[in-house]
């Protein structure tokens, strides 16, 4: 076989594969799109479930949703980029920083189930805190904070060394020189990892089962102690064990629809982001 | 008097002998070029007198280096004041991703220096003196990104001018410019001598032997030669040194 009909065969290979993925990315959204459509609607959106959750909207478990992303993000974004800045910029090469990359990268391996279990016991039991969105959100902040610890080293991993040099050179210390010119590089990428994070913590199930997720409770939280009701939760609640399933399958698309939508949303919000700060870094 | 003096130094990167007994003196608005192939330690001798050398995990530093009789290595040296007066241009031009304004001005804001009026003063002189400003005056806000790499190089020397340095280390500042961007750096070379004392290392034989008062020829970690420069170019004493800028080896 000539090597140009070996380079067709190969690209053509390439070609497929990555098609296929496309393909089915647009499948599973096609079929959510199709089936959930329906059913949204602002009312869908913006009012309580009714009747053993056949009817009405999950007002309350967007809401929910959204406590557990804001909280989460709260607790593992400081703690994690500022972990991430300690080992990437500050630990010396050797054991204790190897150490907790290690932890770092076996963390993030732990199933989520895990992280749920151990919620529950330190954060409902041990601490009293219950089945709150305080636990929940902790919890989900345990499960991201690997990510946002990584996501933070390989930014500042993309940092040129070009710039911290100039930066020593003109008498420049060492927090100086991370804040003024090496974080506002890194920035556009840790922002990027953090919405990618929240794309995670909005669609995680199995870290909120035992801490914090109602499975009806149609009304908003009033304070960080309260239980909440979450889309996903939601979703697993309405395929499996509603009262009705049969009557309530249109409004779980509704909801995977709403969550997939959510997911989707950071995404685009992230890129959008990225590009917008990348430009403005130049500025500065 | 010297403005820079280095006494029988020694520099090891964990076992490697980087710098063999160096011994060597600078005298204040001179020009030094320091020369020799890839590997021989001149960059590291540069390095040395700013001590940006200590980022580097597992040196050792043995000898004196003096820099207007004061032991730079001695304890209780602030390494910020002693980079204020020894300021550093790289190879290649590396602005950072800021304004050309906010590039100059670095210096002087982490240096604690807050008056707007001042810094504006600084800024608008140093581009004057790295001889860029009738090229920029008007895009001052603009991302020094947008410069083309001989202006870029030209902002970086301005930025470590603003401080006011008295010693100016340069490392191959103009290997990565076309030739009529290192025309315009040798000549600031030449006018930046009258205010400072300069330390240029190059690749560059015929750069060397245009803009240096003094040149010192490197090779494996010793200073095989240092002498005027007409001498070194014209009546080498050392046949290493004669083989070098001949071009035999290198």
């Amino acid at each position: 076989m000539n090597k140009r009909i070996k380079q067709q065969i190969a690209f053509w290979v390439l070609r497929i594969m990555s098609s296929l993925v496309v393909l089915f990315l647009v499948l599973i959204l096609g079929f959510i799109i199709t089936k959930g459509i329906g059913v949204i609607s602002w009312k869908f959106l913006t009012t309580m479930p009714e009747n053993g959750m056949t009817e009405g909207g999950i007002y309350p478990a967007i809401v929910g949703t959204f406590c557990l992303v804001g909280g989460s993000m709260l607790f593992a974004f400081p703690i994690g980029v500022m972990s991430g800045i300690f080992i990437h910029e500050y630990a010396p090469n050797g054991f204790f920083k190897r150490f907790v990359q290690l932890m770092t990268n076996n963390l993030a391996g732990v199933p989520s189930i895990v992280f749920g279990l151990f919620g529950m016991s330190l954060f409902v039991n041990k601490l009293h805190f219950g089945d709150s969105i305080l636990a929940g959100s902790l919890t989900l902040g345990l499960l991201v904070l690997p990510v946002v610890i990584r996501v933070t080293e390989e930014a500042l991993k993309s940092v040129s060394d070009s710039f911290r040099l100039a930066s020593y050179g003109l008498g420049a210390n060492k927090l100086q020189t991370i804040w003024r010119v090496v974080l506002p590089i890194a920035t556009p990428n840790i922002i990027t990892g953090l919405i990618l994070s929240i794309g995670r913590v909005s669609g995680e199930t199995a870290p909120i089962l035992f801490t914090v997720a109602a499975y009806y409770l149609p009304k908003l939280p009033t304070s960080i102690y309260d239980q909440v009701m979450a889309l996903p939760y939601h979703l697993y609640v309405l395929s499996t064990s509603g009262t009705d399933i049969k009557a309530s399958r249109d409004m779980a698309y509704g909801t995977a629809l709403v969550l997939v939508m959510i997911v989707l949303l950071a995404n685009l919000l992230a890129n959008a982001l990225r590009k917008y700060l990348g430009k403005k870094v130049k500025m500065n | 008097m010297y403005k820079i003096e280095s006494k029988n130094v020694n520099l090891f990167y964990g076992d490697h002998h980087a710098l063999k007994d160096i011994s060597l003196q600078m005298k204040a608005n001179t020009v030094t070029a320091l020369i020799g192939p890839s590997g021989c330690g001149k960059s590291t001798y540069l390095r040395l007198l700013n001590r940006m050398n200590d980022l580097i995990d597992n040196v050792r530093i043995e000898g004196e280096v003096l820099i207007d009789n004061k032991d730079i290595y001695a304890r209780g040296i602030k390494i910020d004041e002693l980079r204020k007066k020894v300021g550093m241009v790289f190879q290649k031009p590396n602005p950072f991703p800021k304004t050309i304004y906010e590039n100059v001005a670095y210096g002087l804001r982490v240096n604690g220096v807050s008056n707007k009026n001042y810094i504006e003063e600084r800024v608008t002189r140093s581009l004057q003196n790295a001889a860029l400003w009738e090229e920029v005056k008007d895009k001052l806000k603009k991302s020094a990104f947008e410069l083309s790499g001989g202006q870029q190089q030209r902002l970086c020397i301005a930025r470590a001018l603003a401080i006011e340095p008295s010693i100016l280390l340069m490392d191959e500042p103009a290997s990565a410019l076309d030739p009529l961007s290192t025309a315009k750096i040798e000549e600031l070379i030449y006018e930046l001598k009258d205010k400072y004392t300069i330390v240029i290392v190059t690749h560059n034989m015929q750069q060397a032997a245009r803009v240096s008062d003094r040149t010192a020829f490197f090779y494996l970690g010793e200073l095989i030669e240092f002498n005027d420069t007409k001498e070194i170019f014209t009546n080498p004493n050392n046949q290493r040194t004669q083989n070098y800028i001949t071009g035999r080896f290198g």
